[in-house]
């Protein structure tokens, strides 16, 4: 490095369109784990299944030099369409789904049911004594619903990892 | 009747290979790969050369890849085949040498069942190949194959492994032709951006201190990046440097040629990239061993890079005018630019540039004391140059000193000459890829300069030349060492000599024998230039054991964590400059 990057790191989300083939996900994670890229999430799933592409979300950090690195290794692989960085291309709207197990009674039961209804989490599972809340927001929202579920009986936590799309009428 | 219908897969595979041209393919037979090679049986468009160990027939493929410009074609059975050409291709890998390497495999109903000699062989090779697919249905073969050597020799040339599970060899299918075959995601970019060479284009003009500096890429990118290069030299009359891989892109007898860059490059060259004010960097990647200490690289340089990989741009040096795109297009443009917009060089500053480079060329940095008792590694590579050179020889190399002698005193006035293994570092590269050349080319003198101990690492290969009569030349530098390694152990651990002293090798006269070859041992300097000559005009394969003075390092040096005007000019340096703490951990 000859200093004249930015040595502070940022959190990135890059949006990628690939052929959805066996091994096209290994190959992601492999560049990230072989060249010492960190991976915050990372989210795929078909999105077009007749022209046979999938699209992964992959929420990173790094300087600005290793985030164009991250990209352009992204771009060198073959089954690779398209990268779109969508921290610095623009604004984007990020979500991710969580599900919050919280086991309890009494009091505690009834806070939970409080906070899940200030955050619009919705209950899809309950019994006597626990309840299963689906919640949906940026991460910070749901990692804040988390750290209030953490004293009232929070036992189990699922996420999907972020998704995003661009703002405005540009596809990716 | 024939009907497209009635091909099997080997028969879709070998006909696939033939429209893609290629003669040659470097294999090892097994189990999983018998329908293909009872194909192959049947045939006798393309020539099989039986290596001895599979990670020989990848290294002999990049021989054949690198002499010619063409694909080298590889074919191993599965498991411990597969795992055996790991090592070649990721030394493809990281010399961008095109390659297609075919894998047997098992049956596809038993993938993932441990079945015998089963390895996960696109799981493995993922990340040393530039591509890798694993055909299970048979219609999908000759599109694979098809696509394989696009991605191949495209864009930044890499080696592309296809698995071909056994059943799928046997069965019926269709076959495609290449002209209906298109990538839907890879498209290389091999036009530059036109403003930024023009920028790049005013910048040179612009210099006063400038230097070009050429990689391997511009030999990856063709006969016409190869001569826009030298054209280049000629136009502006700038200084040039090379890397170990770039040698020969641009003859070494031009007289504004400094010598190699980088760890074991000269001073001048070195000092000229230390001291410059624009680097234009073709078709190289600013690897460690260029750079030395990134820090402190060419700190006053503006940096001009082109290179058709994006992933190599920004990525160990920060440059100021980036050009994605392939070296012969962009050069090509860059010449246009330059003429069409009549930009000239600044004389004054350069002749005052080149008086500068020419004090710096005065140290005379490859000097080396010799002797008239002991034959000097340098002498040895200096002599087999010049006794040689009429005959516009192909040399490869290991990996090791006598690798680095030999890029400082062989010189390369034509590209592809030149075969060694430079980002991986495999001993044992040499002797199969001088097979692989002299498969290539017949009638040309190979010469594999070596070191005892990296012939020792593919040594079977003797085999293979007495099989395929090829007569390739072996000049073994004997220090009886791991020279490399112990030049590290003396300057950076305190001459501790772990492991790097071998005290028993064969007898390789008689070794050379026992493999049907001729081979002579030298020790007297008077006796060398017999002994050489002995070598190249006996027929056949040869080996010349030169014993050489084991005391002997490569010098310049930039120590590793060191700066390019930090360099270890010889013997008497090393004492003065001990290595930096930093340094130790570095490689």
């Amino acid at each position: 490095m000859t200093g004249k990057h930015h040595p502070h790191k940022h959190r990135h989300t890059i949006a990628v369109l690939v052929d959805n083939e066996p091994g096209v996900l290994a190959r992601v994670i492999g560049l990230f784990s072989g060249r010492g890229y960190n991976i915050e999430s990372l989210t795929v799933a078909e999105v077009a299944a007749r022209e046979n592409l999938s699209r992964i979300t992959i929420v990173t950090s790094g300087t600005a030099q290793i985030v164009e690195q991250i990209k352009a290794q992204l771009s060198r692989l073959v089954p690779v369409h398209k990268v779109v960085d969508l921290t610095k291309d623009g604004p984007a709207v990020e979500r991710e789904l969580a599900l919050v197990k919280v086991v309890g009674i009494g009091e505690k039961r009834v806070e939970s049911l409080r906070i899940a209804d200030i955050f619009r989490a919705r209950t899809v599972d309950a019994t006597n004594e626990s309840f299963v809340f689906e919640i949906v927001g940026r991460s910070d929202k749901i990692d804040a619903f988390i750290n209030l579920m953490e004293p009232l009986g929070l036992v189990d936590v699922s996420r999907t990892g972020v998704v995003a799309i661009a703002r405005g009428t540009q596809p990716l | 009747m024939s009907h497209d219908h009635d091909l099997n897969g080997a028969e879709i595979l070998l006909k696939a290979l033939t429209e893609q041209g290629v003669e040659v393919v470097f294999g090892y037979p097994g189990g999983a790969v018998l329908p293909i090679y009872d194909e192959i049986f049947k045939q006798n468009r393309l020539r099989h050369i039986l290596v001895r160990h599979e990670q020989a027939a990848v290294h002999a493929a990049e021989g054949y890849a690198r002499s010619t410009g063409k694909v080298g074609c590889v074919l191993v059975t599965s498991g411990p085949g597969s795992t055996n050409a790991v090592t070649g291709l990721l030394d493809a890998m990281l010399d961008s040498t095109p390659m297609v390497c075919l894998t047997g495999q098992v049956p596809t109903s038993l993938i993932g069942n441990d079945a015998f000699q089963e390895a996960d062989t696109t799981g493995i090779t993922r990340p040393c190949t530039k591509h890798n697919y694993l055909v299970k249905d048979v219609n999908d073969l000759a599109r694979v194959v098809h696509e394989a050597f696009y991605v191949a020799k495209t864009g930044r040339p890499g080696p592309v492994v296809i698995d071909l599970p056994k059943d799928v060899m046997t069965a019926k299918g269709k076959y495609v032709g290449i002209g209906k075959v298109r990538h839907k995601s890879y498209i290389p970019k091999v036009k530059g951006d036109l403003e930024r060479i023009e920028e790049a284009a005013s910048l040179m003009a612009s210099a006063k201190k400038p230097i070009l500096y050429f990689g391997g890429g511009v030999i990856n990118s063709g006969n016409a990046a190869i001569d826009l290069a030298s054209k280049l030299v000629k136009l502006t009359g700038f200084p040039f440097t090379q890397t170990l891989m770039g040698l020969g892109s641009v003859p070494a007898s031009n007289p504004q040629f400094l010598g190699m860059v980088g760890m074991h490059g000269t001073y001048e060259a070195n000092l000229a990239m230390h001291g410059c004010d624009v680097m234009v960097c073709i078709g190289a990647r600013f690897d460690d061993r260029v750079t030395g200490k990134t820090s402190a690289f060419s700190p006053h340089s503006k940096k001009i890079h082109i290179d058709i990989d994006p992933s190599s741009i920004n990525k160990n040096i920060m440059v100021d005018v980036p050009i994605v795109g392939d070296v012969g297009h962009v050069l090509e443009d860059m010449i246009r630019v330059w003429k069409a917009k009549q930009l000239h060089v600044d004389e004054k500053a350069l002749k005052s540039w080149w008086r500068t480079i020419d004090g710096w060329r005065s140290k005379d940095c490859l000097r080396y004391a010799n002797s008239k008792k002991l034959i000097k590694p340098q002498y040895a590579i200096e002599r087999l140059y010049e006794l040689t050179k009429d005959r516009d020889p192909i040399i490869a190399t290991e990996v090791g000193q006598h690798q680095m002698w030999a890029a400082q005193f062989a010189k390369f006035d034509v590209a592809r000459h030149w075969l060694t293994s430079g980002g991986l570092g495999t001993m044992g590269f040499g002797l199969p890829a001088a097979m692989g050349a002299q498969v290539a080319f017949p009638d040309k003198l190979v010469v594999n300069i070596a070191g005892e101990s990296s012939i020792q690492m593919n040594i079977q290969e003797m085999a293979t030349l007495a099989q395929e009569r090829l007569a390739v030349k072996i000049f073994i530098l004997n220090n009886q060492y791991l020279g490399m390694v112990r030049q590290w152990q003396e300057l950076l651990h305190g001459g501790r000599y772990a492991e790097s002293h071998m005290d028993v090798h064969p007898d390789f006269v008689k070794l050379a024998e026992a493999y049907g070859a001729k081979g002579r041992r030298v020790d007297k300097p008077a006796e060398l230039d017999a002994a050489i000559m002995e070598m190249i005009e006996t027929p056949g394969a040869f080996i010349l054991d030169v014993r050489t003075d084991a005391s002997e390092n490569v010098f310049p040096m930039i120590p590793a964590g060191a700066a390019h005007n930090e360099m270890l000019m010889g013997p008497e340096d090393e004492a003065e400059n001990p290595s930096s703490e930093d340094g130790m951990v570095l490689v």
